[in-house]
């Protein structure tokens, strides 16, 4: 391959990581904009005024726009973000446990140490397969069972591909939880100090969580909004995650952008359990060609190893 | 009027039972309350701790009281059906235990959304139910379907106490407080047995009784439902709906079995349960039992035959970590009752309970094997070393619980059998009245037939003399 079609190539791929990111901002843009309530009488304190969509000068508090930049309600989170569909790529080859997609995400979502919306498992076929580390987070499908089964219209499918959870809407009847054939959903069994998080509640950051409901991976909307890439994203050392638009055909892990219909041709992506016909959003790329061995994801504590002692291949590690 | 007179005979002899009260039935509500109360103590404790008490956990969200609610919900639904039944084909020994069936039918389906509820994490939501329902969602079938046959068993079981209550009502001379008397008054909302009365009364009841038939097939149906449209291996299953059916009659038929046995004894009704009544439902037991081994044999052969991987692994822990529940719940209960009712000389009144009995338990641990080793092997492995997160083991507090409905369906078993006959007085005087009717009306019957080959006989021989 010569020099001038690498750059090009490059050049490519920058513009279309460009691209992207100011196409996310521009709809946090909207957003922030679309969510501020024109009523300047209930105020106090030192006023701004604003340029509303609609071209109008509208005065608002100062310390509201922080506050409201960031703050979908619930009811405003069953609308997803317009002409998007969200997807997430996961390579296989490049994982090897390091857990910072896990840490990053529990700690955005103010998690206890054993809730993982983001889990990494270590699979294994068979015995004679090879084992390969899987991060998995909620697969987002597009024939959600977990939507389907909700007598109350708790969780729900938005246009934008996203499946979310409104914790308080949820009577904690757990019926998603044995719909979802993936366990991506977690019940938050009792009160703890994680879930006094001094915030107001939107299911687009899943914060604070609420004893007795369900809660699962949210693929971040609110980091979206902003125009930046979900937590596991940006947390992976390797960039095993991409994530990105579906219809715009670009996904990204925050070190290359790719066209996401040609990284799955080129490398045979593939979803989980496609067979249940759950369509998910989460593709992966098998884990072929592996940058590490797998043993380098055992560098862990000995409670995380421990997870895994069931898996064949640890099984005759040990044996040995 | 004769069978008046025989009703108010007959309700003399049960009198007692409402009107006098013993220390030891007192010890025994006593008793109840206490099992009630400390189950009341724990769902404060759960409901001021959270389910993180309980031994449910993320895998295995369910637990024993996901199994007590199917346990509960299908004895009511067997009562209904076998009460139903009886009543739609006219099964002449039906009368003495009717009652029996059509109390348990309503009194279980009071208790078994209880448990449904201490599934619940946010019970104080549970008007969302109502105000946000989905109808896509099993759930939202499951509380149209049980309403509607709250609705339609409250109202055959009224109309089956109108008569007793008119009795109550009529009696003069009993010990029974002036109160008591009143609440008779206005429940028999006016029925005095006259023609036009018992013949609407028949008429209703016998729709009704057909109707909670349907009724109670399609509630079972829906509440096998909520299991098999989830994509569970050992859930996702096309029978689990006449499944539930036949599991729901086989155990309540064990439990009406029970009870005949108890009241028997408790309120000396050796005439009127006589072994007949034990053998006739024994009968019905037998016959579900096969059909529950056949469903249940046809549901595993089909796992354990083919080769699908997670179907495997349901199979595997059945058959090592459940075997003795698996031996017990499939073996053991389902051959039981098969042995000794197939055998008549193993019949007795007490071999017969003693396979209800052995039957309802199985039945019990049946379920649970359907509901928590399924959530045990889901299709993404269980990666943990939290024990209790792995493997469901059930905590004090839902065995207290589990024991205190079982107290709740005793107590209220109990208050029934102090506000009204257990045996249906009216029911049971007309279908002696009818027996004794329909010998008479077989005679008349046989006579007719008699004189009309005679004539045809003298018909041929005065064409034959003709000729």
């Amino acid at each position: 391959m010569d020099n001038s079609l690498n750059e090009r190539k490059n050049n490519r791929r920058k513009f279309l990581r460009v691209s992207f990111l100011t196409g996310l901002s521009a709809v946090a843009a909207k957003t922030v904009f679309a969510d501020i309530p024109i009523d300047p009488e209930k105020e106090t304190g030192e006023m701004v005024t604003l340029l509303s969509p609609d071209g109008q000068l509208v005065k608002v508090a100062k310390e509201k726009i922080n506050y409201m930049e960031k703050y979908i309600s619930p009811e405003a989170s069953r609308k997803g973000i317009p002409h998007r569909k969200f997807v997430m790529v996961i390579d296989l080859a490049k994982c090897k446990n390091a857990r910072k997609c896990v840490e990053n995400c529990q700690k955005a979502h103010h998690l206890p140490p054993h809730q993982e919306f983001m889990k990494v498992y270590l699979m294994q076929e068979s015995e004679e397969a090879a084992p390969y580390w899987m991060p998995k987070p909620c697969f987002h499908c597009d024939k959600p069972l977990c939507v389907s089964v909700c007598p109350v219209g708790a969780t729900y499918k938005r246009s934008d591909g996203i499946v979310l959870i409104d914790n308080e809407r949820c009577i904690g009847c757990k019926f998603c939880m044995t719909g979802c054939p993936y366990s991506a959903r977690q019940f938050n069994w009792a009160d703890s100090p994680f879930l006094h998080v001094d915030q107001p509640y939107s299911p687009e950051t899943s914060v604070p969580g609420k004893e007795g409901t369900v809660s699962k991976c949210d693929f971040c909307p609110d980091m979206i909004r902003d125009g930046k890439m979900p937590h596991c994203v940006s947390a992976c050392p390797m960039g095993v995650i991409y994530f990105g638009d579906q219809l715009e055909d670009i996904v990204t892990n925050g070190e290359e952008t790719i066209r996401f219909s040609e990284l799955i041709a080129a490398r045979s992506g593939y979803r989980h359990l496609e067979d249940l016909g759950t369509k998910p959003s989460v593709y992966y790329l098998p884990p072929v060609n592996r940058q590490f061995p797998v043993d380098r994801g055992f560098d862990h504590e000995d409670e995380i190893n421990q997870r895994y002692k069931d898996v064949p291949y640890v099984k005759k590690m040990h044996k040995n | 009027m004769e069978s008046n007179k025989r009703k108010q005979e007959l309700l003399k002899e049960f009198l007692p039972q409402l009107e006098k009260t013993s220390i030891v039935w007192y010890a025994w509500v006593a008793f109840l309350f206490a099992a009630i109360f400390l189950g009341i103590y724990c769902l404060v404790l759960q409901i001021l701790k959270g389910h993180i008490i309980t031994g449910m956990r993320d895998n295995v969200v369910w637990g024993v009281y996901i199994v007590n609610f199917i346990f509960f919900m299908g004895i009511s639904y067997a009562g209904a059906l076998v009460s139903g039944s009886m009543h739609l084909f006219k099964t002449s020994w039906r009368g003495p235990i009717l009652r029996i069936a059509e109390l348990t039918t309503i009194i279980a389906l009071f208790i078994g959304p209880l448990y449904i509820l201490l599934c619940i994490g946010r019970l104080d939501r549970l008007p969302f139910l109502f105000m946000y329902p989905r109808i896509q969602s099993p759930i939202t079938w499951d509380v149209i379907a049980i309403t509607t046959d709250l609705f339609g068993c409250l109202i055959y079981l009224y109309l089956s106490f109108i008569r007793d209550f008119a009795l109550l009502r009529d009696s003069g001379d009993t010990k029974l407080p002036k109160w008591r008397i009143n609440i008779y008054k206005v429940l028999a909302i006016g029925y005095h047995d006259t023609p036009t009365q018992r013949k609407r009364i028949k008429n209703v009841t016998n729709i009704m009784s057909a109707m909670i038939i349907a009724i109670a097939i399609i509630v079972y149906s829906v509440l096998a439902w909520i299991f098999s449209v989830t994509l569970q291996p050992g859930w996702h299953s096309t029978i689990f709906g006449p499944y539930f059916v036949i599991a729901a009659v086989f155990s309540g038929a064990g439990v009406i079995i029970i009870l005949m046995r108890v009241f028997r004894s408790v309120y000396h009704l050796e005439k009127y349960i006589t072994k007949q009544h034990f053998v006739g439902v024994g009968m019905i037991l037998m016959i579900l039992s096969m059909f529950f081994a056949y469903f249940t044999f046809s549901e595993y052969l089909t796992k354990w035959y083919g080769s699908k991987k997670l179907d495997d692994n349901l199979i595997q822990i059945l058959f090592t970590q459940y075997f003795w529940q698996f031996v017990f719940s499939n073996y053991v209960g389902t051959l039981l009752p098969i042995i000794i009712m197939g055998i008549p000389r193993f019949r007795t009144i007490n071999t017969i309970t003693f396979a209800a009995i052995v039957a309802v338990l199985a039945l019990w641990m049946n379920r649970y094997l359907i509901v928590v080793p399924t959530l045990e092997t889901p299709y993404m492995p269980i990666q943990d070393t939290r024990p209790e997160w792995m493997l469901y083991k059930a905590t004090w507090i839902e065995w207290c619980l589990t024991f205190g409905g079982v107290g709740t369906f005793c107590l209220l078993f109990t208050l029934a059998a102090k506000f009204v006959p257990i045996i249906p007085v009216s029911e049971v005087a007309d279908a002696e009245l009818e027996m004794s009717a329909e010998l008479a009306k077989g005679q008349d019957n046989h006579e007719a037939t008699v004189t009309n080959s005679l004539k045809k006989q003298i018909v041929h021989k005065k064409e034959a003399n003709e000729l």
